[in-house]
């Protein structure tokens, strides 16, 4: 009630940064993705990312609404859930089940572990994985009137090869988000340049990755297939927008790299021996699952400390 | 109430297994993917819990205190196996539904925890009202989670179909391993609002119905006991 005498604990200068501005940042570098989404896959892209992102806000209303808490949609958080989410969903799927997936982010995956900053794992791709394990054939569906052929990934885990510079533009088939990888780079280079995020994650993420292809990937070191694999599915969206999610990536800068690394090891697994073509979403909620522990391990030593030797007998 | 319907409605209410004490939490979450093998599977542990309570409770004197762990096991194995054959005889289906959790029951932290902590120091007859309790309360929980998943995962009431699939595309995670989490969670929530409620009308469900013998570690009640001795 006396904010005059409020004094907080240093540090007592303060940066613009809020979390509205962060979020509002971070739908202004998602804003080429979407927009080239809704260009490519016609109104009804538009209509699914509306209907997702009101049903992330609504259920963030409502459930603060029944526990009695100050409502904190205008923080923009539940908008991002939701954009990321309709991103990752395909553009065919029935609108009731993306208000569910809505619903099970923010009450499920966020609400019920205490609201943002609690979350334990990505709201949007907790939802994505719910969706794809509770409506695998809706999830998987990417049959449109202009894209009827397979997405990038099946094709090529049929053996097909297939045009690079189709996947790096984005006239493929996929979720809304996931086909242009020039607009992802083009929202990535905003949030870099915005200081939102840093490119330890992305890099450490990409390289894993790309290393794990050579070894793993069954196609030596034939750098077209490498950079299609780079551009098609969901790697370019998850490495930029998902996982350096700051709630549920370490804060630690050695962990980020650990963070990053174990998302690259994890995508390529389940690339290469999976059952799936696309294991991107489920390898970052692991990720996520793992960070708790990564941060365990990663502590910086702070200035003047000494490593603790062991004592001798 | 005298003493025999309040160990029923201790066992299906106050102490249900299930969304109280959080015990036999393994066939719980395994073979509720549908409400008829909920109920399957909670009747069939009614079954051995009852003659299991009858049975420890009656030798409850001859037992010697150091091996009385492998004692009931012998005797609850037996039983198990009983049931087990039975099952096999007459609900093959079902039998074949709930598979390896039949024999399983052997190790159901239920039936060793009443036999624990009721049965062998108690008559012989409020043990088995003791296992008719738990065992119902088992059932009733089985059945619930078995209904919802059967609802959600695949539209179906016991097997009926009563969402047209011309309509309900089914949420088939609910009939998988994390629809059993999922359900199990959102019924504990709820019986926990409910028992929040029924204490603010100062109506407690979770009243300690007095001390046993002061041993708290092997008391059943300990877990929702307010005067527990801190160990």
């Amino acid at each position: 009630m006396d904010n005059i005498l409020h004094v907080s604990s240093s540090p007592h200068v303060r940066a613009k940064d809020s979390t509205n501005r962060i979020m509002a940042y971070v739908i202004l570098a998602l804003l080429p993705t979407t927009l080239f989404g809704i260009f490519n896959f016609g109104l009804k892209a538009l209509l699914l990312i509306a209907v997702t992102i009101a049903s992330c806000v609504a259920t963030e209303w409502v459930f603060e609404k029944i526990v009695h808490k100050k409502s904190t949609i205008s923080d923009l958080s539940a908008v991002v859930t939701g954009l990321l989410l309709a991103l990752n969903l395909p553009v065919t799927l029935p609108w009731w089940e993306a208000v569910l997936g809505g619903v099970f982010a923010i009450a499920i995956v966020k609400m019920m572990f205490g609201g943002l900053g609690q979350n334990f794992m990505n709201p949007a791709l907790g939802a994505r994985c719910f969706l794809l394990i509770a409506f695998a054939a809706d999830m998987t569906n990417f049959q449109t009137d202009t894209y009827t052929g397979a997405t990038p990934l099946a094709a090529m885990r049929n053996g097909e090869v297939i045009n690079t510079m189709d996947a790096l533009i984005g006239r493929t088939a996929g979720t809304i988000g996931e086909t242009s990888t020039i607009a992802i780079l083009i929202g990535a280079i905003i949030l870099i340049l915005l200081g939102v995020i840093t490119l330890a994650i992305p890099a450490s993420y990409l390289i894993t990755f790309v290393i794990f292809m050579l070894i793993f990937g069954g196609h030596g070191f034939d750098m077209n297939y490498i950079v299609a694999q780079l551009c098609s599915g969901g790697i370019m969206l998850g490495a930029f927008f998902m996982a350096t999610d700051y709630v549920t990536s370490p804060i630690t800068p050695n962990g980020r790299i650990l963070f990053g690394i174990c998302c690259g090891i994890l995508t390529g697994l389940f690339r290469c021996f999976g059952a799936n073509a696309e294991g991107v979403s489920f390898a970052i909620i692991l990720s996520n699952l793992l960070v708790p522990m990564i941060e365990k391990i990663t502590i910086p030593r702070a200035f003047g400390q000494v490593k603790e030797k062991k004592e001798g007998k | 109430m005298n003493k025999y319907t309040e160990r029923l409605y201790n066992g299906i209410i106050k102490e249900n297994p299930t969304f109280v004490l959080m015990l036999g939490m393994c066939p719980t979450l395994a073979v509720t993917s549908s409400a008829i093998n909920g109920l399957g599977m909670g009747l069939s542990t009614t079954v051995v819990l009852v003659l299991s309570n009858l049975l420890i409770s009656a030798f409850r004197k001859v037992i010697p205190n150091g091996v009385r762990m492998p004692a009931f096991i012998v005797i609850v194995a037996s039983l198990v196996t009983i049931v087990e054959f039975m099952m096999k005889a007459y609900f093959q289906s079902l039998s074949a539904a709930l598979g390896v959790y039949i024999p399983l029951i052997v190790v159901n932290c239920i039936i060793l925890g009443r036999a624990e902590s009721y049965a062998s120091k108690n008559p012989v007859l409020p043990s088995i009202f003791d296992g008719i309790g738990m065992g119902l309360g088992f059932t009733v929980g089985l059945t619930c989670i078995g209904l919802v998943r059967e609802l959600l995962g695949a539209g179906q009431i016991f097997g009926v179909q009563v969402l047209s699939l011309n309509w309900f595309t089914p949420i088939t995670i609910f009939i998988m391993a994390p629809g059993a989490f999922l359900v199990l969670a959102f019924l504990v929530a709820g019986m926990n609002i409910i028992r929040k409620k029924m204490e603010e009308k100062g109506k407690p469900l979770a009243e300690p119905a007095g001390c046993l013998n002061g041993d708290c570690a092997n008391c059943g009640q300990a877990a929702i006991c307010a005067d527990k001795k801190e160990a």
